[in-house]
């Protein structure tokens, strides 16, 4: 069911903005990476490229050990959700194909595809779609889903199963995120400033293949040039349905179904999408993404990613391969600087912490942040919660979190669904203001967890008693077939032995017959 | 060489606020009126604070050990010493010292402790011992003083202290000459032999508003309140509601029956209705946590108080309006919740 057009019925977007609740308004430490261009990275001596980059299942791999790849080969695919591959990010050789650390949130290893490079990085035969402006949708999707673009907000969402979903569900408005909004992260801000061609491009092209009617490119207020850039970018460009909206930086705006809210005052509903409001939504480096793919026919193998915060030297944005070690990364911006004690993949809201700096690279990698023991949360001793309400007062989803935590740690589910968990979108606002230092987000993440398991469980009872109710039918059924089949022999033999007296009745009266006669 | 690294859960942002932060924003708001209590009254309401606080952190020192809870990290969140504070501020300046032993007693150990602690108590632990030593001892807790401005004998420190220790002012002095029926006592006997509010207002203790001096501490209350506000300590629903409330009705009665109804500010400047707004029906633990439930629940307040001065047993009715809608919390809560975004 799709919402009529909320623009053309209301208002223009960028005229009116709507404020969400909540939220906060933090220290934005983004200029320490952004005084510096991107940088490529060097080449490395070994590529760990994970078959898991996101939650699901991990990727089929494509290739051998021993075998060699060039640059842009496809190393791994999924069966599954008709996703995009994952692509060798240099030429060289698969030198392995076994378990190693990965930077996936779980923490756990992950089988990943080892290359050493042969130092040339020849890209393979590339396949553009030249005249994409008269292609079909259909061949702009399918170049999207097999150069293996994802989101790469953080969420990493198969690109091409969004997009063909979106076309088949009619959209009016192309939301491209470039509202970083979580501390530290300027990957995006760094892209919109020395690529804005490419992000309208990227729009362009992803407004055909959804058949929206117009696009808009939600930025950052504090984001300086950036306006100005992406403004000639799109008069450059001759599209005249492309319009940039400057937003407020409040934390979390990034956030897809937050920044739906502010720029048509709409809310994506609970537990749907914003396709069931006729809106897509997309980020800037996504975009760029799309257009490379598919005017270049290049798939997706390296990103831009921050490397900053207090612990590294020489903070700044690199454009890194999938599967280069972070290692590599910090050494490209001087090293750790005194007192690194923790290394994150995402921002400080809500990024997860990884153990090693061997970990790789992959597509959901927008940050690297390195902080410093006195960046960091003293180790506080948990208190019990005072009700005080302020986790209720900045929670975007309008919940209540001290009364899910309360739900949660009393396994009272069903109460927890009625308050809301699933619509929790992890944020890491009410953990930051609770005055008793309770991990609110980690109970969230377990209940929600708890949740999966219990209903995994409920669709393997339901599973197994369908097995079961089945297999009682077909019994009861071959047993009633083997009666019909027995009543029915019984009465074969019944007329046969019916017919013999006949026959005997025949013989009788023929006999007698004679008799008579003789 | 690869670098191994600690981990932790996201948000990796060092915390916002603390408990004891908390605790000790709203002590701080109260020295204000703290202050001019001791202007006004003497330094009465200073040994009661020590007296108050001192048991205070006593008794939590000892359930704390009893139940076996770390003792220093909870006697480090002030929450005792707050509740002490609160406590003081209603006592009479000259009130025995075991006034306070009791109601910390019962603040403490009882409505605190034996409902679980910190964060669990269900009523406000000093409007409980407030309300326990009311009801048991209620002669003790009628010994106010007038302003210095216009009482007859003042007491120094030092008799301060033997009155408070002994139980009887130093001699010559007599509890007769030294104390005397607060404003809204007086208004309550004036009309109940028969007085027009008008008459009532006749006597030295009432200033433009309220009580004299009452009503100035009543302002330095309501500054410390608005600094809250300010910090975010505490949200504007339950003041707004519970000042609201009483304006509102107390026009409405006044304006039907001026000779038996206070003007609706002497309401609101007198007794603990300002104390009562921004600093105890705002605790957070025993309130209620949705912005719909602290208007109602503030709005219930008030009306229960103005009730309880018109009709009720006693002069001020702040108090058992607190714990009253303190039952009614957990049931306001359940029916005010915010609508989930996107639902």
């Amino acid at each position: 069911m799709i919402q009529p057009d909320p623009f053309r019925q209301a208002r223009l977007a960028g005229e009116q903005l709507h404020p969400f609740h909540g939220g906060l308004r933090l220290r934005h430490n983004k200029k320490i990476s952004c005084e510096t261009p991107i940088e490529k990275t060097a080449l490395a001596t070994r590529y760990f490229v994970p078959l898991l980059q996101h939650t699901g299942r991990e990727a089929e791999p494509m290739v051998s050990e021993g075998q060699r790849v060039m640059k842009g080969d496809p190393v791994g695919c999924f069966e599954h959700l008709g996703s995009g591959c994952i692509h060798a990010p240099t030429s060289g050789t698969v030198t392995a194909i076994a378990s190693h650390a990965n930077s996936h949130p779980s923490g756990k290893e992950g089988v990943c595809i080892v290359i050493k490079p042969d130092g040339l990085d020849q890209w393979t035969e590339l396949e553009p779609i030249a005249d994409w402006q008269n292609a079909d949708p259909a061949e702009l999707i399918t170049a999207i889903r097999q150069k293996g673009i994802v989101g790469l907000g953080g969420a990493v969402f198969p690109t091409g199963f969004k997009v063909s979903e979106a076309s088949q569900r009619g959209i009016h408005t192309l939301v491209l995120n470039g509202s970083e909004c979580e501390p530290y992260i300027s990957c995006d801000e760094m892209l919109m400033r020395e690529q804005p061609d490419s992000i309208v491009l990227g729009a362009r092209i992803l407004q055909k293949a959804i058949g929206a009617e117009r696009t808009i490119i939600a930025i950052e207020d504090q984001m300086g040039v950036v306006n100005q850039v992406l403004s000639k970018a799109v008069k450059r460009s001759g599209a005249d349905k492309i319009d940039i909206v400057k937003v407020t930086t409040i934390y979390p705006e990034g956030g897809e179904k937050q920044l739906i809210q502010v720029l048509t005052g709409l809310e994506v509903p609970s537990g749907g999408r914003p396709t069931d409001l006729g809106i897509l939504c997309q980020n800037v480096a996504t975009a760029t993404a799309v257009a490379r793919a598919v005017t270049e026919g290049k798939p997706l193998i390296e990103r831009i990613v921050t490397v900053t915060g207090n612990g590294v030297r020489r903070p700044r944005n690199l454009l890194a391969q999938i599967g280069l070690p972070i290692a590599n990364l910090i050494d490209q911006c001087g090293g750790y600087a005194e007192g690194a004690s923790r290394l994150i993949l995402g921002g400080p809201m809500m990024g997860y912490a990884l153990s090693s700096d061997s970990n790789p690279v992959i597509k959901a990698a927008n940050c690297i942040l390195v902080m410093t023991e006195d960046d960091l949360r003293p180790v506080q001793p948990e208190m019990p919660c005072i009700r005080c309400g302020e986790c209720a007062r900045v929670c975007p989803a309008q919940l209540l979190p001290q009364s899910l935590v309360w739900a949660i740690r009393n396994s009272l589910w069903e109460e927890t669904e009625d308050l809301g968990l699933g619509d929790c979108i992890e944020c890491g606002c009410c953990d930051f203001v609770c005055p008793s230092h309770i991990p609110l987000v980690e109970w969230f993440r377990f209940g929600k967890s708890s949740l999966q398991a219990a209903a995994r469980e409920r669709d393997q009872a339901k599973l197994a008693r369908e097995r079961f109710e089945s297999r009682e039918a077909r019994l009861e059924k071959l047993k009633q077939e083997r009666k019909t089949r027995i009543e029915r022999k019984k009465k074969a033999l019944q007329d046969r032995s019916d017919k013999q007296d006949e026959i005997a009745a025949a013989i009788q009266r023929a006999r007698s017959r004679q008799d008579r006669k003789s | 060489m690869s670098r191994t690294f600690e981990t932790g859960g996201a948000p990796h942002f060092p915390p916002h606020s603390s408990v004891a932060g908390v605790m000790l924003q709203v002590i701080y708001a109260l020295m204000p009126a703290i202050a001019a209590h001791a202007w006004f009254f003497g330094p009465g309401i200073l040994v009661q604070l020590i007296l108050a606080i001192a048991f205070a952190l006593g008794f939590e020192a000892l359930t704390l050990k009893i139940r076996k809870k770390p003792v220093r990290l909870f006697l480090g969140d002030f929450s005792a010493v707050l509740t002490a504070v609160l406590f003081a501020l209603c006592v009479p300046p000259l009130a025995p010292w075991w006034i306070a032993l009791f109601g910390m007693l019962f603040a403490i150990v009882i409505a605190k402790h034996l409902y679980g602690g910190l964060g669990y108590n269900m009523f406000n632990p000093a409007m409980v011992g407030y309300v326990v030593v009311l009801i048991s001892f209620p002669q003790a807790m009628t010994a106010w003083l007038p302003p210095l401005s216009i009482a007859q004998d003042s007491l120094g420190l030092l008799d301060t202290m033997v009155t408070i220790f002994t139980g009887n002012p130093p001699s010559p002095l007599s509890w007769d000459a030294i104390t005397q029926a607060t404003p809204l006592d007086t208004l309550r006997t004036g009309i109940a032999s028969g007085q027009m509010i008008s008459e009532a207002r006749q006597s030295p203790v009432f200033g433009d508003f309220g009580g004299l001096g009452w009503e100035w501490i009543a302002n330095w209350y309501a500054l410390g309140g608005v600094w809250l506000l300010w910090r975010r300590i505490i949200n504007w629903h339950v003041p707004a509601a519970m000042i609201g409330s009483v304006l509102i009705l107390g026009t409405a009665a006044w304006l039907a029956d001026p000779g038996n109804n206070p003007a609706p500010l002497q309401h609101v400047f007198s007794g603990a209705l300002i104390v009562g707004a921004f600093f105890i029906a705002t605790d957070p633990v025993s309130g209620c946590t949705s912005n719909r439930g602290r208007l109602v629940f503030g709005a219930g307040v008030g009306i229960i108080t103005l009730v309880i001065r018109r009709w009720g047993g006693y002069p001020d009715g702040v108090a058992f309006a607190v714990l009253l809608m303190n039952m009614a919390a957990p049931l306001i809560d359940r029916y005010t919740r915010p609508r989930i975004f996107g639902q």
